[in-house]
């Protein structure tokens, strides 16, 4: 029932993107992010698909579950899309009747923006979907080590993320389960028209945010009951280590942003 | 209302690497005014088991039949099914959401579209099922009464749609001693009463000695045994294979037998072990005429 959400959410396979650094592997989507705003032509974007769909394949996660991750999206896209082709200036006009004027500047710059939306978070779900939400937690923490000298509470934050993302599944399966509770009772969440079915609501929220607050305490509770008392003089049960692999990554990712602004210079379409 | 379950097959993540098959090829029929244990080892498929029997998982492959008609057939109400076949969850007194005891008990039969005096028969009858005292407790939050209590509400919430089966998923679970007792003289009247049809799940077997006209055996997604309890529990080897333990007043009487005492193999009830020995005791008495 709610098993569609991939966002956010870790495929456990073993590959070698899965066992690259979480902070290497962060820096790299950083790094992907900028490529996909360097992409300015056909070529550039040839190039990051096919760069994506490789690492898609090194990861062995499959390429289904990562277009998955964009099926909550396609309504933004398709706006992305229509806006840009209908509202973009330009001079070569393809067609033009009543007040709709396509010009092939709009198609080009309407195309453009939904692949580099589709890119961003295709990318950024290859993140998640190759790196337990823990070792991310762990890598954003040490990357915004630097940040406590002014005060930033970095390791909270990345405490807060960790459990918060630890806790999606558990809540969705929650969610699911108080949802067939409800409709065994004869609760009805698909048919009736908006005001019914946010009424119909009421039912699958009200346990839902009980049973969330009782997690929290019961959370606290087990923490404080282990001693946790913050970030300060915390030890890692897993001390991250830059291998060999992730100097490959590394060069590779390298590699790749010069090349794509090579075709971007010399390849004219 | 009788179910027939036919080569039920369900399979988790299917095309995934997370896939896992929770029930493989499950046959079996339940007729009216049966009382069926449902036991197994954790993760054995029973909670998936009982999710099917009123359609809120749609099997991967295989039927279930209600009365003969497909449960997943195209033309079937399945809103108003379920309010025939009521299933109460395993931890059910965490789906209570209203402010008081009695709306949140006419949760079901509001759905059911009954009329107000209907509804309020139905909470006032399913209050006296799970002994709940009406004008003590129907205009008090159901947040503030005890764990037992909350989980009773619970239940009468599926009893007031007045189900022909009723389905439990470990309504025992984690309640003390005197809570359990609770619910199970509750089932014990409700069975007897109503002649309902009960299914139940539960890892505890005294429950099942005390309760189950038959017993269904789960392990690792296959129904391995089904049968009357007391066939069932003096198959011990099965048992242990399936990771399962036998009532208390079985496994006794198996260590008696193991030392060398003359008692039968299927005994499983405390007061017919009882009858036995006191039998074997006095007979051994007149023997030796002391």
């Amino acid at each position: 029932m709610l098993t569609n959400i991939t966002m956010g959410q870790y495929y456990p396979v073993d590959s070698r993107v899965h066992r690259l650094d979480p902070r290497i592997k962060l820096i790299l989507t950083i790094a992907f992010i900028v490529c996909v705003f360097l992409a300015s032509n056909f070529a550039g974007y040839i190039l990051l698909s096919a760069f994506l769909f490789a690492v898609c394949r090194l990861s062995n996660v499959p390429f289904k579950m990562l277009l998955r991750g964009l099926k909550p999206l396609r309504i933004i896209l398709i706006l992305t899309f229509l806006l840009n082709l209908f509202f973009t200036p330009g001079d070569d006009v393809w067609v033009s009747f009543w007040i709709i004027r396509i010009t092939r500047e709009a198609f080009l710059q309407a195309l453009f923006y939904s692949l580099r939306l589709m890119f961003l978070v295709a990318g950024t779900s290859l993140l998640t979907l190759t790196t337990s939400p823990i070792s991310l937690a762990d890598g954003l923490e040490i990357l915004m080590g630097p940040l406590k000298k002014i005060r930033f509470p970095a390791h909270e934050l990345a405490m807060m993320m960790t459990i918060a993302l630890r806790f999606i599944p558990t809540l969705l399966d929650e969610t699911d389960k108080i949802m067939k509770a409800q409709m065994a009772r004869g609760a009805d969440f698909e048919s009736g028209n908006l005001l019914s079915r946010a009424k119909a609501m009421v039912p699958l929220l009200v346990p839902l945010f009980i049973s969330a607050f009782r997690r929290a305490g019961d959370l606290a509770m087990a923490m404080e009951s282990r001693c946790y008392h913050g970030g300060e003089g915390r030890t890692r049960l897993r001390v991250l280590k830059i291998t060999k692999n992730d100097m490959i990554a590394c060069v590779i990712m390298a590699a790749f942003i010069a090349m794509l602004i090579l075709a971007g210079r010399f390849i004219p379409f | 209302m009788s179910i027939e379950v036919r080569h039920l097959t369900h399979t988790y993540s299917e095309g995934s690497v997370m896939r896992t098959v929770a029930l493989d090829d499950v046959s079996f029929t339940v007729e009216k005014g049966e009382f069926v244990g449902i036991i197994g080892h954790t993760g054995s498929g029973k909670s998936t088991l009982v999710q099917h029997l009123n359609g809120l998982l749609k099997p991967s492959a295989g039927e279930v039949l209600i009365d003969g008609e497909d449960l997943n057939g195209e033309h079937v109400n399945r809103r108003a099914l379920r309010q025939r076949i009521g299933l109460v969850f395993q931890y059910p007194e965490y789906q209570l959401f209203e402010e008081t005891v009695a709306k949140d008990i006419a949760f079901g039969p509001k759905n059911q579209g009954l009329s107000a005096e209907e509804i309020d028969g139905r909470v006032r009858y399913a209050m006296d099922c799970v002994h709940l005292d009406y004008d003590k407790y129907s205009a008090s939050s159901p947040f503030e009464l005890s764990g037992g209590q909350m989980r009773r509400v619970a239940i009468a919430g599926v009893l007031a749609m007045k189900p022909s089966v009723l389905i439990l998923d470990e309504p025992t679970a984690g309640l003390d001693p005197r809570g359990r007792d609770r619910i199970l003289t509750m089932l014990e009247e409700l069975h007897a009463r109503e002649h309902t049809t009960i299914l139940m799940v539960s890892h505890s077997m005294d429950d099942m000695a005390r309760l189950a006209t038959r017993l269904l055996v789960m392990a690792e997604g296959k129904l391995l045994a089904d049968g009357t309890p007391r066939e069932i529990f003096s198959r011990t080897e099965m048992m242990k294979g399936a990771g399962l333990d036998v009532p208390a007043a079985a496994r006794l009487c198996q260590a008696l037998r193991d030392r060398g005492i003359d008692l039968p193999t299927e005994l499983y009830q405390a007061d017919e072990l009882r009858d036995a020995i006191l039998r074997l005791w006095r007979q051994g008495k007149e023997a030796t005429g002391c």
